[in-house]
């Protein structure tokens, strides 16, 4: 097998690792949209508030400690403690289900049935103020994030393929296990949407709120639930993500990287959100290999929507979907 | 009568006004907020904690208290212009925008508002040529120095050859990432060693591409010209793919240990350039604890007090109150205006007793700014970042910029400048 080739192939295997990790933030997009027909632009500021979230809780970091110290004129940070990575993942799982019941008191109870952009807007104010309020919480630092997830390359993956091609094949061990949750998660999302009660009651309310309504589903309840799931997803891209670059504000920003996502699987898919980001993964990185020497590299970020417009113009509604068609 | 009131506070306000604006103003273009914030507020602390020293300890410089004039710009551009709009008619003595971005926006304004500005290491390089660039000054080193001084130490390491090497640049695909590109081509030239470029674009957070790159051309050494989430993910990934990371050097804005800390230790080794040097241990630290963190005064935390940044941002606000003195002493007067202050800039000297007069002996290179160099001498140092001791120590002796190349290339980036915006030379 000829050089370049191998090249090419090692890139597609990690394209396809890092569409795994674009896709676990699309996933939280489509959860919400799928349920409320609301693009929640807080996602990434979800992400990031779980993560700081986890950290703060796992260092034992006192929330508001700035705030604290600045009304009563303390000097306390931390409580002293070091918890459990899993003891500490629960509590941030909490804490994002505690968000969801007061996102849903607070700001959507006020605003059912309105027009999809009132909600849109809403949720473009809730990113603002949970980014504030997160700096608030946890301070601005950057923090690392000590799980137990492994990192670095994967020498047996090295070994094998040198074996067998003579070019060991580059893949991070980091990358594996973030593909290997997001396969559980889209399985664990998959049953619960499919098949159990409050499930079926999402695919409910996502049609029409009213007709939810008339049949006895409690809108409100369904939201809590919805925006908890959301906030799971959101805590367990954080993590994946924040274990990359350690936990700092700019991971808000990856929610860019899901967009192109989204507009290629389609808003309310969630085999869409992995096949889509599993697509621009392999593509981004395809077309750097071998386009971007000649247009100066540096391509990942604006290709990601090239291809999403491409796929846009010939299947509007997105790869998986659905086509709706309002009759006049 | 309502009428009347008002127009008494009016005029009481306005009698009053010019009393209060009797101080040194010094406009700091913060970034505490927004993705960089944790690049943004070390350096904004450690700036306001040394101003805050000089007033408490001090009663400020010539009498005059220091007032700092707070503008947040979230490290954007457009803001940051804003930001001097809405500051300039305070008195603004010299602006450091913290940002190559706002750098280059504001030569032209400032120059025509008659407004220094210092980019310490940072903006726009040719201004080091100050028979064009009037009002801007980069000293005491600016990136040109910086890609020469890395390319010097790499000579040093390969005992003075380096012919056949390869030396790659990860840079952030913006102006700022690009600005050491020409002077590596050009001394490339001169010492045989081949350049492999390798942009990464904002924010830096996903650069599996990049690294499969350097993994499969396998560069000799890697510069790193990044900024925020990107120093950390770079690091990372340089870890991951196994590049020794003794051979793997980033310019002073990618070695604070924002950028190594959340690697852990796999960023044992990590090298970068430091404008300064490092650590707290320094006499004017013990004002610093005494005079303003002990007394509550202190403009963050105080957890970033030691930190690279902390102390790049207390080194910018002493060369530029040292700027201050010596325009006093020029003019003499104690509440001077901008152009005195630009005055004092050109003017400033900074030897070796000076240093460690202010509490910070051999912290940064002694020299001389003048009317034709605006950049300062161009000498930087080595650090090295030891994971297991959670610290940064210097690793070479100080280390001249390749000047006879440099020069040159400033000369031709100022002079078209002036060809575009009809700059006649100055300095006689």
């Amino acid at each position: 097998m000829s050089q370049q080739l191998l090249y090419a192939i090692e890139v597609s295997l990690n394209g396809l690792m890092a569409g795994v990790l674009y896709a676990l933030v699309a996933l939280g997009f489509v959860l919400i949209y799928k349920a409320s027909g609301v693009f929640n632009y807080a996602q990434g500021v979800m992400a990031l508030f779980a993560a700081l979230t986890l950290v703060g809780f796992q260092n034992g970091q006192i929330p508001f400690a700035h705030l604290i110290n600045e009304i009563f004129g303390t000097q306390v940070h931390h409580f002293g403690w070091h918890l459990p990575a899993f003891l500490s993942v629960l509590l941030a799982l909490a804490m994002m289900v505690l968000l969801a019941v007061i996102v849903e008191k607070l700001v959507l109870k006020h605003l059912i049935n309105q027009e999809p952009v009132i909600l849109f807007m809403a949720t473009i104010g809730l990113a603002y103020f949970l980014e504030g309020f997160g700096d608030l919480m946890w301070g601005s630092a950057i923090k690392k994030i000590e799980i137990g997830l492994p990192y670095g390359p994967s020498d047996s993956i090295d070994q094998f393929t040198y074996d067998l091609f003579g070019y060991g094949f580059f893949i991070d061990r980091l990358d594996i296990v973030a593909a290997l949750v997001a396969a559980l998660l889209v399985c664990f999302l998959t049953v619960f949407s499919q098949y159990s009660k409050i499930g079926r009651a999402l695919r409910a309310v996502a049609d029409d709120h009213q007709a939810a309504l008339s049949v006895g589903i409690s809108l409100r309840f369904i939201w809590v639930v919805v925006w908890s799931v959301a906030g799971f997803v959101a805590l367990v891209a954080g993590v994946m993500w924040g274990a990359k670059s350690g936990v700092q504000f700019s991971l808000s920003l990856i929610a860019l990287k899901a967009l192109p996502v989204l507009m290629l699987g389609g808003f309310t898919s969630i085999p869409g959100a992995i096949v889509g980001g599993l697509i621009i993964g392999v593509g981004e990185k395809l077309f750097d290999f071998l386009l971007g020497p000649l247009v100066g590299g540096a391509t990942e970020n604006w290709f990601a929507y090239v291809l999403a417009l491409v796929f846009l113009v010939f299947r509007p509604q997105g790869l998986f979907g659905e086509r709706i068609i309002e009759r006049v | 009568m309502k009428l009347r009131t008002s127009i008494f506070a009016a005029a009481v306000l306005a009698v009053a006004a010019p009393a209060a604006m009797a101080d040194l103003a010094i406009p700091w273009l913060s970034y505490r907020t927004g993705p960089y914030s944790p690049g943004g507020i070390p350096v904004a602390d450690g700036f306001e904690d040394y101003l805050t020293l000089l007033n408490e300890r001090d009663g400020g410089i010539g009498g005059e208290t220091i007032r700092v004039v707070q503008c947040e710009t979230g490290y954007n551009t457009q803001k940051g212009v804003e930001c001097y709009e809405s500051t300039k008619g305070e008195g603004s003595l010299v602006y450091s925008p913290l940002s190559t971005g706002i750098t280059y926006q504001l030569i032209p304004r400032a120059t025509a508002d008659g407004i220094p500005v210092h980019s310490m290491g940072y903006g726009r390089t040719a201004a080091a040529d100050g028979t064009i660039f009037s009002h801007v000054f980069n000293f005491p080193a600016h990136y040109w120095d910086g890609a020469s001084i890395a390319v010097n130490h790499i000579l040093d390491l390969n005992g003075g050859d380096i012919s056949g090497k390869k030396i790659g640049l990860v840079y952030h695909n913006s102006a700022y990432g690009k600005e050491p590109i020409r002077t590596l081509q050009e001394l490339s030239g001169k010492h045989g060693y081949e350049v492999m470029l390798v942009p990464v674009d904002h924010p830096g957070q996903e650069q599996k591409a990049q690294w499969l790159q350097i993994r499969r051309e396998s560069p000799d050494y890697l510069l790193m010209w990044g900024w925020g989430v990107m120093n950390s993910v770079a690091i990372t990934e340089a870890a991951n793919i196994r590049f020794p990371m003794e051979n793997f050097i980033g310019i002073w804005w990618s070695g604070s240990e924002n950028d190594v800390l959340p690697v852990g230790e796999r960023a044992h080794g990590y090298k970068a350039l430091a404008l300064h040097g490092v650590g707290a241990d320094f006499p004017v630290m013990a004002d610093m604890q005494t005079h303003v963190l002990d007394t509550g005064l202190a403009a963050g935390d105080g957890d970033q007090v030691g930190t690279v940044l902390y102390m790049r941002g207390l080194y910018g606000a002493m060369l530029i109150t040292e700027a201050i003195r010596v325009a006093q002493e020029m003019h003499g007067v104690s509440d001077i205006t901008p152009e005195m202050m630009r005055d004092g800039l050109e003017n400033l000297v900074i030897t070796e007793e000076l240093m460690a007069e202010r509490g910070l002996p051999g912290f940064g290179p002694s020299f001389a700014v003048s009317c034709e160099n605006h950049g300062g001498p161009g000498i930087g140092w080595v650090q090295q970042w030891d994971a297991e001791a959670g610290e940064w120590s210097i690793v070479s002796d100080a280390i001249q910029s390749d000047k006879s190349v440099i020069d040159a290339l400033i000369k031709e980036d100022s002079a078209a400048y002036a060809a575009e915006n009809n700059i006649e030379p100055r300095c006689g």
